[in-house]
């Protein structure tokens, strides 16, 4: 993974949510909770920032980091999708929703798009078991979606795109 | 409505009803009159006393019984206590916690402060999850108004008991909802199982008595305590006593959640207030207990649904969840998606649990590719037995038995694939094959222009072709040929 120097801002950024929570370490998974909401993202240099202001070891807080699924180490897309593999969800065909996705977009569960603009993500239950399969895109949620939807759904994000960048330029 | 007839409810009671968002809509739907009953004229040994008699178990899926759990808690000696409220719904497919938190979340803090106050504790944590963004805000929002009326806080309602309620988050991590682990996690570190005893109720947060409940079993608390003990145990079988909420999903017309006394038949649950199978397709099987239960066949249709029953059937009440599956779900998949499950979710910290389970999945992914045999599905038995007997904790003994009781109530369909090659529900792709039937094709290019990969090929009006090694057996052909030219074999 390639170095990343954070800004004086950014580490500042860090200490002030560490100090928050009194650098006390039993706080670290809110503090690893108001950092990724902040950065959208834990690579490790910015875990060892948190090491050093919560005075534990480096691997501490990576072994927290890489336990729970919803902390990540890689940056996700503009538009991160998440498709619900929750039971409901799969027996109403979540897999075909997400193989579909993964050939429109060409990248794996995990990855992003090479425009940074997308990402695949596969959540364990969102609790809309009534809406079944569900996508969620942002914040957006989508229900009941066919493995034809997926073309119009990513197509939506891609136009409304392209149509603010026209309206810039 | 059939679909009300035969539910009650008590845990949901005022789900819908009232606005969560104002405490005086709660107030008059009697929150908090339970509390203030218990602490102006009951002692703790006597609420405990009536939590014990009402019958009320576990609802997170264990079924301890409550009042149980708080006596031995009270009974510790220590400086410091902690109530904790296990809301980390990780179970796919259940929502019953969310809801009860969402919808009315005052008689969890309500049920909190009452079993403080049984087993002497000042402060109370709620494990939450953090997937969980609106019932966390509707939580903080109840959490100050009840400080603003004084009901929770220091000298609550001028008693001299003081109970303060904060808020924990979970990050994603299925095996969290075992106490141990949630408490680990708690304390700002990996969520893994230790060994019990010691058990929480003795040495838990942060090394202090920790009394640890499930939302739902919370929000029974305070009506048991207005209603009595005698008319809650009137409700449910002789060994499970009171509702179950669960929350109804998969193939079925009604979805949603429901709450049933126990002794309510999965019939009843299907068919009366699930309103049947989706398009009529002929039911086959309702899984209970999430990744952690069993598949129930037609055959445990009349069964009651309680705790001990569940478990005699090979599956287990769990939280809640309950999904029901219609002839086209291939049961061999479905054992295959639990386990999947389980393997992200093992923490690791047990081989058997680690590695076991990797070892049935790669079976299980044999089997639905067709190069199954009949010593796969001995050696599935074999190596889930090992794992259900030697794993730590809740997770890793009960992996197996998605495995265990699809094989036991559906072993024909594990012969089908590992002997004839077929997948009977049509499911498992590599044991699918499309064909265009030359004589029925008229060319009209319809499949050529929906197939998604190119595999299909032909000139107009001549009849066209599937390339076998493009094709991705999406099915779109087969749904589009107006001439039912394509087969599937």
């Amino acid at each position: 993974m390639p170095e990343i120097k954070l800004s004086e801002n950014t580490i500042q950024l860090i200490k002030n949510i560490c100090a928050e929570f009194e650098n006390k370490e039993n706080e670290l998974i809110n503090v690893l909770h108001r950092v990724q909401g902040k950065l959208g993202y834990l690579p490790a240099e910015v875990q060892e920032v948190i090491a050093k202001e919560l005075n534990i070891g480096v691997a501490r807080v990576y072994g927290v980091v890489t336990f729970y699924s919803f902390f990540t180490m890689i940056p996700q897309g503009e538009f991160p999708i998440s498709i619900c593999m929750g039971t409901a969800c799969y027996v109403r065909g979540a897999e075909q929703v997400l193989a579909e996705f993964k050939r429109q977009l060409n990248v794996d569960v995990g990855e992003s798009t090479n425009d940074g603009k997308f990402s695949i993500n596969c959540l364990r239950c969102v609790g809309a078991c009534g809406l079944a399969p569900v996508v969620t895109v942002g914040g957006k949620v989508f229900g009941r979606v066919a493995p034809s939807q997926v073309k119009e759904i990513i197509a939506e994000y891609t136009q409304s795109n392209s149509a603010d960048e026209a309206k810039s330029a | 409505m059939t679909v009300l007839k035969k539910q009650v409810r008590i845990a949901l009671r005022n789900c819908g009803v009232i606005d969560p968002e104002q405490i005086e809509d709660a107030i008059a739907c009697d929150a908090y009159f339970a509390l203030g009953k218990c602490l102006t004229t009951y002692s703790p040994d006597e609420v405990i006393s009536e939590i014990k008699t009402s019958g009320l178990r576990g609802r997170g899926g264990g079924g301890f019984p409550t009042g149980l759990k708080w006596e031995i808690t009270k009974n510790v000696e220590s400086d410091q206590k902690y109530v904790v409220c296990n809301a980390d719904e990780g179970d796919p497919g259940a929502f019953m916690d969310r809801s009860i938190l969402e919808g009315d979340p005052h008689s969890v803090l309500e049920a909190m402060a009452i079993c403080g106050y049984c087993i002497g504790a000042n402060t109370g944590l709620i494990y939450i999850r953090a997937e969980y963004p609106l019932a966390i805000q509707r939580l903080k929002i109840a959490i100050k108004q009840a400080e603003e009326y004084g009901l929770l806080g220091d000298d609550i309602l001028g008693s001299g008991f003081d109970f303060k309620i904060e808020m924990r988050y979970g990050a994603g991590a299925f095996v969290c909802g075992e106490e141990t682990a949630l408490i680990h996690s708690m304390e700002g570190l990996r969520g893994e199982p230790t060994v019990k005893p010691p058990f929480p109720s003795v040495s838990g947060y942060l090394g202090k008595p920790t009394n640890v409940n499930n939302v739902e079993t919370f929000a029974n608390i305070p009506v048991i305590i207005n209603k009595g003990a005698k008319w809650f145990s009137r409700i449910g079988t002789e060994k499970s006593k009171g509702t179950k909420v669960f929350a109804l999903a998969g193939k079925i017309n009604n979805v949603g959640l429901i709450e049933v006394p126990m002794g309510t038949t999965l019939r009843e649950v299907v068919y009366e207030i699930g309103g049947g199978i989706v398009n009529g397709k002929k039911f086959k099987s309702v899984q209970t207990g999430g990744p952690s239960g069993g598949c129930l066949t037609k055959d445990f249709l009349d069964t009651p649904i309680d705790y001990d029953n569940l478990v005699a059937a090979g599956s287990m009440m769990g939280s809640g969840g309950m999904i029901v599956m219609d002839e086209d779900d291939c049961m061999v998949s479905i054992a295959k998606f639990y386990l999947e499950f389980t393997l992200e979710e093992s923490c690791g910290k047990c081989n058997p649990c680690r590695i076991g389970n990797k070892r049935l999945h790669e079976i299980l992914t044999k089997i639905t590719e067709g190069n199954g045999t009949v010593e796969d599905i001995e050696r599935l038995k074999e190596l889930s037995d090992v794992i259900k007997d030697t794993s730590l904790c809740g997770l890793g003994q009960s992996s197996p038995n998605p495995v265990l009781s699809t094989i036991a109530n559906f072993e024909d369909e594990y012969m089908a694939h590992v002997k004839e090659g077929k997948c009977p529900a049509g499911q498992c792709k590599s044991l699918l094959r499309y064909d265009i039937v030359e004589d029925l094709c008229t060319g009209c290019t319809l499949c050529f222009r929906n197939c998604p990969v190119g595999a299909i090929t032909g000139e107009r009006r001549l009849p066209h072709f599937i390339d076998q090694s493009l094709c991705i057996k999406c099915g779109v052909c087969f749904e589009k040929c107006k001439f039912d030219a394509i087969t599937l074999t």
